[in-house]
């Protein structure tokens, strides 16, 4: 599932002039069960999440399309910092 | 398209503006039968009032959520364009 859990934050100086200003973050994705599902992945992040936070994240051309300048080199993006979730499975609270 | 059964629901503050006003509901693909589960659940912006328990369908294709939820440049990459009533099979 889109939804991820903030483990912290990917610092690169040197990086493409698009992604100037955009905070990188290391993000755990989830299942509908809050379980990890899969490995950690870097994802592009406009919102300023922080980490313990969930996120919801989108992947191919949208993930530049969710980024200040929407012609960036990135394959994943954060799209909205989720307060709660929940599912018939399990509630996750995402600490705000 | 995609037969989904709607299992949950997300709440966010903060987020991208295409999301404003929109719900986004955790969906779980579904068999021909409407019961049991294929594959990974996963997110998708409601475009026709879905509720939990509903069996609907789900378009899991950027293009096709912007050009029912937004503009052509918002980041969206799955929608929910209709909820099932009946499945007729011969």
């Amino acid at each position: 599932m889109q939804l991820a859990k903030v483990l912290g934050s990917v610092v690169a100086t040197q990086k493409h002039e698009s992604l100037a200003g955009v905070r990188l973050l290391l993000i755990q994705p989830q299942d509908e069960n809050g379980e990890p599902d899969g490995d950690a992945i870097v994802a592009a992040d406009p919102l300023q999440a922080g980490a313990g936070e969930i996120v919801e994240w989108t992947t191919g051309r949208e993930a530049a399309l969710a980024l200040p300048v929407t012609f960036s080199p990135v394959d994943a993006s954060v799209v909205r910092i989720v307060d709660h979730a929940w599912s018939d499975r399990k509630y996750m609270d995402g600490g705000r | 398209m995609i037969l989904c059964r709607v299992i949950g629901n997300s709440v966010a503050t903060v987020k991208h503006p295409c999301f404003d006003g929109k719900s986004v509901m955790v969906v779980q693909p579904v068999r021909a039968d409407g019961k049991s589960a294929l594959g990974k659940s996963f997110l998708s912006v409601d475009a026709v009032q879905a509720g939990v328990g509903d069996l609907v369908l789900c378009a899991r294709e950027g293009n096709t959520a912007r050009q029912i939820l937004g503009k052509d440049t918002d980041p969206l990459h799955s929608v929910i364009l209709a909820v099932v009533d009946d499945i007729d099979r011969a």
